[in-house]
C-alpha cells in the first residue's frame, strides 16, 4: 500500500482494488459486502424507509469523531427519526488525492464502530479519487435502508396542539466541537461532539409511546432551524421556554466569544420529540435512563396560534420569535 | 458563568422591571446607539416588559450599517486584487456595496478571509510572506485601538505584507451630528459600554451639558439594561440631565487611557461619511503619516468603481431613529435577512434584522 | 460595535494572556490592558483584553438590585 491516495486509486485497476479489498472492505466485512456484486441483494418485508446525506465537515478529524463516525450515524438518525430499524447502508468516498492511507483507515475504524454500535451493516460503497483541489480532503455520502414497523406514522407533518416538545440532551456541542478546530477561531476547548447513533434510544422511546408524533435530528442550522421545520410542515405553533432548554457552559462560553446563538449550532447526536401529552412523561423518563439521553427535556409545546412559527419565551418572561437560520452562524464582532 | 449570568438573573430584572414601572410618569423618548444594545434589547424582549410610557428608539450604532457603500467598494476592489488576502470580521461579508460584496467576490475567486481578531490577521501575514494581507478596519472606538495595536506590532515585528484599509468611525462627533439636525426627539441617551470603557463616559458629558439630554453608559445583559432604563427613567422625573455609569464594573469616566493612547498614536481623525447621515467633520479614524506605509488605501492601485445606493432602501433614516423598520415599506416583503436590500438587514446588529429576527409574538 | 465577554485570565506570557470564559480558553493580547494580572477578569474583544473589570465595583451593583428586588417583593406582600 502506497502512503497517500493516488488518482491510479479511483481508476479501477489493481491498485483500486487493492484499496477496496485491503483498507475498505476488511474493516466492514459483512456477508453481503464480501461479495462485491455490483448490487447488494437482500429480503425485507414491510414497509421500507430509504435515505440519504453526504458529508463534506471540515476538518475531518474534530473532538468527539470524524467523518467515518458521522457518516454512519447521520443516515442511521434520519431512519430512526421515522421510527425505521436501521439495516443496511451503503458508503462512497470521494478522496481528494494526496489523502494519507492512514487516514482513510482511521476513518474506516470509525465507520465500522459506528455501524457496529447501530448495528447496520455497510453493504455496497464506492470510491472515485479526484485532483487536488477537487475534494476537501474526503467527501462522504452514505444511503441507507430500513424497515418501519406496522402501525408506526412518524411525520414532521404529525404533530398536534397539546402535544409536548423533548429535547434529548445538550445543543451546540458538535457545532462549536469543530468550530474549535478551525483556524482563525483559535479558541481550545475540551467539548467533544456529541456524534452518536440514536436509534438505540428510538426504539426504547417508541416502548413508551404509541403517540410519537414527529422527531428529527437538529443538524445543520440548530435546534431552531428543526423547530421551524416542523412547525412549518405540521401548519403548527412551536412555544418553548429559554430556560428549558439544556447548554453546557463551555458551548455558552464559546458563543458568547464569538456572538453566536447555541439555537443555530449544529448538533449530531441530539433529536426533538413531539409526543401526545399524556405520554411525554414517560417518554421522558426511558430516554433520561439510556446514555444518549441523559439530559433529556420538555422545553415546551405545540399551540394552534402562530402556525408556522416558533416563539420562545425568555428568561425574563418576555417572548420573541425564534426564527431559522439565515447563512452560516459567523462568528460576529459587534 | 461569573459576571454575566449574575446579570441575567429574572429575579433582578423583575425587582428593576417594577421599580421602573411604579416611577416612570412621563412619555420619554430613549435611544440607544450601539448594536450590541440594540440585538440585547430585541432578543430579550425588553421592550415588552417596560411600560407604555417608554419608547425605545435605536440610532446608528451598528459600525456595519454606517459603512458607506463608496467604502464597501473599496474593500471589494482591494480583494479582487490577486496578490491581496483580505482578512474581515464575519459581519462585512455579506453587506452589499454598490454592486458586489466581500461574499460574492469570494465566490468569483477573491481570497477572503474570515478572522475573530487582527491577532489571526498578523499571523496570517507571517504564515504568508508572498501574499498583501490586508485587514478591513471597521468598528468603533471599542475595535480601533486593537487594530492601531496590531499596527503597532506589525512594525515591531518588521512585517512587510500587513496592511489596514481603515474604516474606523468615532461616535461622540456623530451623535452630536444627529442631535443638532433636530430630526429626532430624544429624551434619554443609552451610551455604549464597551465604547465607554475606552473613552470613558467623560466622552458624553457635553450631550448633557449642551443638550440637557441624560445620559446613562449600560452593559449588555438584560438586568444591565433594565438598570439603565431605570436610572434614566430617574433622572427624567426629576428633569435632571448628567451622565451617569450604570456598567460601573467596565467603565469609568477617564476610560483605558493606554488603549486611547494608542489608537490616537496610530490614528487621527479625518473626515467619514455616515450611511444615512452623510459627511460628519473629525469623525473617522485615518492612519497617520508616521504609520502610511501600513495603509492599504495608500499602497495599491485600485479602482472602486462608481458608487450606487439602492432604491427604495429607507436606513438612512432607520440609522437616524426617524423611522422604525416597520415603516419601511420593503421590511418583510421583499428585504429579509435571506434577501436583504440594505445593511440594516444585512448586519446581524442592524436594526432591521433585529426587528425581523427578535420581533414580538404578536407583531 | 461592543461584543465583548468577561474572561478569566489564566496565566500571562508577555504581552499576550491565556484567558477562560465558562471552560472555554483562548490566548488574548494585553497590549491595551499591561496592567491586568492572573485572576483579574477582562473584557474580551476581537482578541484583546480592552479592560480590566471591577469586581467589587460588580458585586455592589448587584448588592443594589438585589436589595431593590426584596424590597419590590416586600411591597406586594
Amino acid at each position: 500500500m502506497t502512503e497517500r491516495i493516488l488518482l491510479a486509486h479511483g481508476s479501477g485497476g489493481k491498485l483500486a482494488h487493492d484499496l477496496v479489498e485491503k483498507v475498505l472492505v476488511k474493516p466492514l466485512s459483512n456477508p453481503l459486502l464480501d461479495r462485491l456484486d455490483d448490487s447488494a441483494v437482500f429480503s425485507c418485508s414491510g414497509r421500507l424507509a430509504f435515505t440519504t446525506d453526504s458529508y463534506v465537515v471540515n476538518p475531518i478529524f474534530f473532538p468527539g469523531g470524524d467523518i467515518g463516525k458521522l457518516a454512519v450515524c447521520g443516515t442511521v438518525n434520519d431512519l430512526s427519526m421515522v421510527g425505521a430499524t436501521p439495516l443496511y447502508l451503503s458508503l462512497a468516498f470521494i478522496i481528494e488525492e494526496g489523502l494519507l492511507v492512514d487516514e482513510l483507515e482511521r476513518v474506516l475504524i470509525s465507520v465500522q464502530a459506528a455501524a457496529r454500535e447501530a448495528q447496520v451493516q455497510i453493504v455496497t460503497g464506492d470510491t472515485k479519487v479526484v485532483n487536488k483541489g477537487s475534494a476537501d480532503r474526503l467527501f462522504v455520502n452514505t444511503a441507507g435502508v430500513g424497515t418501519v414497523p406496522e402501525g408506526v406514522d412518524i411525520s414532521g407533518s404529525n404533530a398536534q396542539p397539546g402535544d409536548k416538545v423533548i429535547l434529548s440532551g445538550t445543543i451546540g456541542d458538535h457545532g462549536i466541537a469543530v468550530l474549535s478546530q478551525r483556524e482563525g477561531l483559535g479558541f481550545s476547548t475540551r467539548l467533544q461532539s456529541d456524534c452518536a447513533p440514536l436509534s438505540g434510544l428510538v426504539a426504547e422511546m417508541l416502548t413508551a409511546s404509541k403517540r410519537i408524533h414527529a422527531m428529527r435530528d437538529p443538524t445543520r442550522g440548530g435546534l431552531a432551524t428543526t423547530l421551524n421545520e416542523l412547525a412549518s410542515q405540521s401548519r403548527v405553533g412551536i412555544r418553548i421556554e429559554e430556560e428549558k432548554v439544556p447548554v453546557r457552559d463551555e458551548v455558552r462560553g464559546a458563543c458568547e466569544m464569538l456572538g453566536i446563538d447555541p439555537l443555530y449550532v449544529a448538533n449530531e447526536g441530539k433529536l426533538v420529540a413531539i409526543v401526545h401529552p399524556e405520554d411525554a412523561e414517560a417518554v421522558l423518563q426511558k430516554m433520561r435512563q439510556h446514555r444518549y439521553g441523559k439530559n433529556a427535556a420538555i422545553i415546551g409545546e405545540v399551540r394552534p396560534d402562530h402556525p408556522g412559527r416558533v416563539v420562545m419565551k425568555t428568561s425574563l418572561g418576555a417572548s420573541r420569535i425564534v426564527d431559522m437560520l439565515v447563512g452560516d452562524p459567523l462568528p460576529r464582532i459587534c | 458563568m461569573r459576571l454575566v449570568d449574575d446579570f441575567r438573573n429574572s429575579d433582578l430584572a423583575k425587582g428593576l422591571i417594577g421599580s421602573i414601572r411604579r416611577s416612570s410618569t412621563k412619555h420619554v423618548r430613549l435611544m440607544e446607539f450601539c448594536g450590541g444594545h440594540t440585538v440585547a434589547i430585541m432578543r430579550h424582549g425588553i421592550r415588552q416588559l417596560l411600560p407604555s410610557t417608554i419608547e425605545m428608539l435605536s440610532g446608528p450604532g451598528c459600525p456595519v450599517c454606517v459603512t458607506d457603500n463608496a467604502d464597501l467598494d473599496k474593500a471589494i476592489a482591494l480583494a479582487r486584487l490577486p496578490e491581496v488576502t483580505l482578512t474581515t470580521f464575519g459581519d462585512m461579508l455579506k453587506v452589499r456595496g454598490s454592486r458586489s460584496s466581500l461574499q460574492q467576490a469570494r465566490a468569483e475567486g477573491a481570497d477572503v478571509r474570515i478572522v475573530y481578531s487582527t491577532l489571526d490577521a498578523l499571523q496570517i501575514a507571517r504564515q504568508n510572506p508572498s501574499r498583501k494581507v490586508v485587514f478591513l478596519g471597521v468598528g468603533f472606538e471599542t475595535t480601533a485601538p486593537t487594530v492601531a495595536a496590531s499596527i503597532l506590532q506589525a512594525e515591531k515585528e518588521g512585517l512587510q505584507n500587513y496592511y489596514v484599509l481603515s474604516m474606523h468611525k468615532l461616535c461622540p462627533p456623530v451623535i452630536k451630528a444627529i442631535l443638532d439636525s433636530g430630526e429626532v426627539r430624544v429624551s434619554g441617551l443609552i451610551c455604549p459600554g464597551h465604547v465607554s470603557a475606552v473613552v470613558g463616559s467623560g466622552s458624553w458629558d457635553f450631550i448633557a451639558r449642551d443638550y440637557g439630554i441624560p445620559c446613562v453608559v449600560s452593559g449588555f445583559e438584560p438586568v444591565d439594561i433594565l438598570q439603565t432604563v431605570h436610572m434614566l427613567v430617574g433622572q427624567l422625573e426629576k428633569g435632571e440631565s448628567r451622565v451617569e455609569i450604570a456598567y460601573r464594573r467596565g467603565v469609568s469616566a477617564e476610560g483605558n487611557k493606554r488603549a486611547l493612547e494608542i489608537m490616537y498614536q496610530v490614528f487621527e481623525p479625518c473626515p467619514a461619511r455616515w450611511r444615512g447621515v452623510g459627511a460628519v467633520p473629525g469623525s473617522g479614524l485615518g492612519l497617520r503619516d508616521a504609520y502610511r506605509r501600513f495603509d492599504a488605501e495608500a499602497a495599491f492601485e485600485f479602482d472602486p468603481g462608481p458608487t450606487v445606493e439602492p432604491k427604495g432602501c429607507i436606513c438612512g433614516e432607520i440609522l437616524r431613529a426617524i423611522k422604525t423598520p416597520r415603516e419601511c415599506s420593503l421590511f418583510r416583503s421583499v428585504c429579509t435577512p435571506a434577501n436583504p436590500v440594505g445593511p440594516c438587514m444585512v448586519s446581524s446588529e442592524g436594526s432591521c434584522a433585529a426587528y425581523y429576527l427578535y420581533g414580538a409574538a404578536d407583531d | 460595535m461592543c461584543l465583548a465577554v468577561p474572561a478569566l485570565v489564566r496565566s500571562i506570557d508577555g504581552d499576550e494572556a491565556e484567558v477562560e470564559l465558562g471552560g472555554v480558553t483562548r490566548r488574548a493580547s494585553l497590549m491595551l490592558t499591561p496592567e491586568a494580572r492572573v485572576g483579574d477578569y477582562v473584557l474580551l474583544h476581537a482578541g484583546y483584553a480592552i479592560n480590566v473589570l471591577d469586581e467589587a465595583e460588580a458585586e455592589e451593583t448587584l448588592n443594589m438590585l438585589r436589595e431593590m428586588a426584596r424590597l419590590a417583593e416586600d411591597d406586594v406582600r
